[in-house]
């Protein structure tokens, strides 16, 4: 059975630490007037009281990341003659990232289903992923961009975490979610969790009944597929959209990525990097074709890759999490429910119309 | 998770230049072989499969493996000079390393087409793709119908493979048209656009699969033509390029709607090309 324990709110951060001993811990800290997961240092400003400015992806997928090394040297006999070697360079740092919300967790599932697929797995995710204890801390103060109960998710939805905390007054009750998050709990010194397990329950389901009604986003696929072809609809919903990449970056399901080498002297790497398909150059082709020349279809294969292309490969999980982030940080209050509502309901007007 | 640890999908094998192919003033040949014997030895492919060359230091990129899985003395791929990479790859010479991630993507569905007639359509440095198939059908003879082949260039200096074309000429087992935009005083073939060369020769879309590869305006009237012989559009097939980095359908570089052109191509027909959201 799996475990639940409690702690109280005072010994949570000396508990992190102590475990920071033998790992990294990831958790959002406040720096800057930004709260984003770094890791834990008996100085840091612990900030659980919302959603972090970005998505923890960059425990799994790091912003940067050195995919290989490689080194060239000059023949002895032929010095106009240079050798390569080459090294792959894998992290497996053992992580223990704490206070990712929900919807940020659910985000990792989106990421397994491409990065772990059957015989393509790719190294560096997957090493990451199985180095990464991941706590997620339900929501107890959704924010008004939220949408997780429209795409699949909700505030106290465990999918993709291996411990969840709930905080419920004066701590947190912690609920193992796998086997290893079980393991991970019975060998620290917690409380008893007791009857607090149900109060916790309670919480969440009080969270989750508080939402705002809202229309289910799930059904999109199949209508943002009609919308295809309707330049004018596309260019309409990205008229403002400046192309800046915010979305994307702090989006906890985009997954996009470049690969580019640097050079020092003799010595070189092959990093990977976040992209941004809104981006002009995402496309570009060396030929100087460039299949998404413009922005409206740059965001309709950004809205039909979360909402249709993805969802049609992988059992109809959309790669959105409803996080809002992509709403609450657009410079020009892009928002993404609306794009998608105003698709559902294009597309089910026009097939009224045929049906007329 | 699963037990066993993955393979890096992103580590190339080390692969060593052979010989390098000046092919027109900016296509190049470049014949490697896999530093490791095991790995050279073991190496299978299929035509119309794709790798990811790297120099390293500059980056990689895609190209076909033109030579034929029948003839692994070693792998060749053809390389036009466009950008910073192919710059970098034109200035090795054989005995220089470089990285190899090979095989990738899907091939031409050469068992498909035993039996048929094939008519194979290229310009310019699009022959590359096709040539891996014709090498492998001539060196298969027998499973394979008529072959006919229309090969067109900008002019005569633009015609790669040139050292090969006297032996597809020559052949009486498949019929060679060259054809360029512009000829020369003692250029004796074709001067034409490929798609009216096409029609002229007006081979049988009958029992037939045509192969098409060239740039996208070319493509386009070849498709054109093809269709005014006759040919429908699961009989006419083409392979795609992107712009791609991971070669595996991670990195989401190459989509055209649910398909990616680095693992589900790049190999398609016309006929799974008009299923595809129109975004090529």
């Amino acid at each position: 059975m799996l475990a639940a324990r409690y702690i109280t709110t005072d010994k949570l951060v000396p508990w992190l630490l102590s475990l920071s001993e033998s790992r990294l811990v990831l958790a959002p800290i406040r720096k800057g007037g930004q709260t984003v997961f770094q890791p834990l240092e008996a100085d840091s400003e612990l900030d659980l009281d919302g959603l972090a400015t970005s998505s923890p992806k960059a425990a799994l997928l790091p912003r940067c990341e050195t995919l290989l090394e490689f080194h060239y040297s000059k023949g002895e006999e032929a010095p106009s003659r240079t050798s390569v070697e080459v090294r792959e360079t894998l992290h497996d740092q053992p992580t223990f990232l704490f206070g990712a919300r929900p919807c940020d967790v659910r985000g990792f599932t989106v990421f397994d289903r491409v990065y772990d697929a059957g015989s393509k797995r790719d190294i560096y995710y997957c090493t990451r992923r199985d180095n990464t204890l991941v706590a997620s801390l339900a929501c107890t103060d959704p924010a008004e961009t939220c949408f997780c109960h429209r795409v699949g998710g909700g505030p106290g939805d465990s999918t993709g975490a291996d411990l969840l905390f709930t905080f419920i007054g004066d701590g947190y009750v912690v609920e193992a979610v796998t086997d290893r998050g079980n393991d991970f709990l019975l060998s620290q010194t917690l409380h008893d969790a007791g009857d607090r397990v149900e109060t916790a329950l309670k919480t969440r389901e009080a969270v989750k009944a508080a939402m705002p009604e809202g229309e289910p986003l799930l059904g999109a696929p199949e209508q943002v597929n009609k919308l295809f072809d309707d330049q004018p609809f596309w260019e309409d919903v990205s008229a403002k959209c400046l192309s800046c990449g915010a979305c994307s970056y702090l989006c906890p399901t985009c997954y996009c990525f470049n690969m580019t080498d640097e050079m020092h002297g003799n010595d070189g790497v092959r990093v990977r990097t976040w992209d941004n398909c809104m981006s002009f150059q995402f496309t570009l082709e060396g030929s100087g074709h460039n299949p998404r020349a413009a922005k409206a279809q740059r965001m309709r294969n950004r809205i039909g890759h979360k909402f249709n292309y993805y969802p049609a490969l992988h059992d109809g999980n959309l790669a959105c999490v409803g996080c809002g982030r992509c709403i609450s940080h657009c410079p020009v209050s892009m928002d993404v429910r609306e794009i998608v509502s105003k698709a559902q309901t294009r597309a089910m007007a026009e097939e009224e119309q045929i049906n007329d | 998770m699963t037990d066993n640890p993955p393979t890096n999908l992103y580590l190339p094998d080390m692969a060593t230049i052979q010989e390098v192919v000046q092919e027109t003033s900016n296509i190049k040949t470049f014949r490697v072989t896999l530093n490791n014997p095991d790995r050279m030895r073991d190496f299978s492919f299929e035509p119309g499969q794709v790798g990811q060359l790297s120099v390293f230091g500059v980056g990689e990129s895609t190209f076909v493996i033109n030579s034929s899985p029948t003839r692994m003395d070693y792998l060749q791929f053809s390389v036009m000079r466009v950008g910073e990479l192919t710059e970098r790859l034109h200035k090795l010479r054989a005995g220089d390393q470089i990285g190899v991630r090979a095989p990738l993507g899907n091939c031409f569905p050469y068992e498909e087409m035993k039996g048929k007639d094939i008519v194979f359509v290229g310009g310019g440095i699009g022959m590359a793709p096709l040539r891996t198939l014709l090498v492998y059908m001539l060196d298969n003879r027998a499973d394979y119908g008529n072959i006919s082949l229309l090969y067109g260039a900008r002019s005569p200096a633009d015609m790669a493979f040139s050292y090969e074309l006297p032996e597809w000429l020559g052949r009486e087992d498949m019929v060679t048209e060259l054809t360029v935009d512009n000829g020369t005083p003692d250029w004796k073939h074709k001067v034409g656009l490929i798609p009216n060369v096409l029609k002229e020769m007006a081979p049988s879309a009958d029992n037939a699969f045509a192969v098409t590869c060239g740039p996208p305006i070319m493509i386009k009237f070849t498709i054109e033509a093809l269709h005014s012989l006759g040919f429908k559009d699961e009989q006419i097939i083409t392979t795609l390029e992107k712009r791609m980095k991971c070669g595996v359908g991670i990195c989401g570089r190459c989509n055209i709607g649910t398909h990616y052109v680095c693992k589900d191509g790049p190999v398609f027909t016309n006929a799974q090309l008009r299923e595809l959201p129109n975004e090529l």
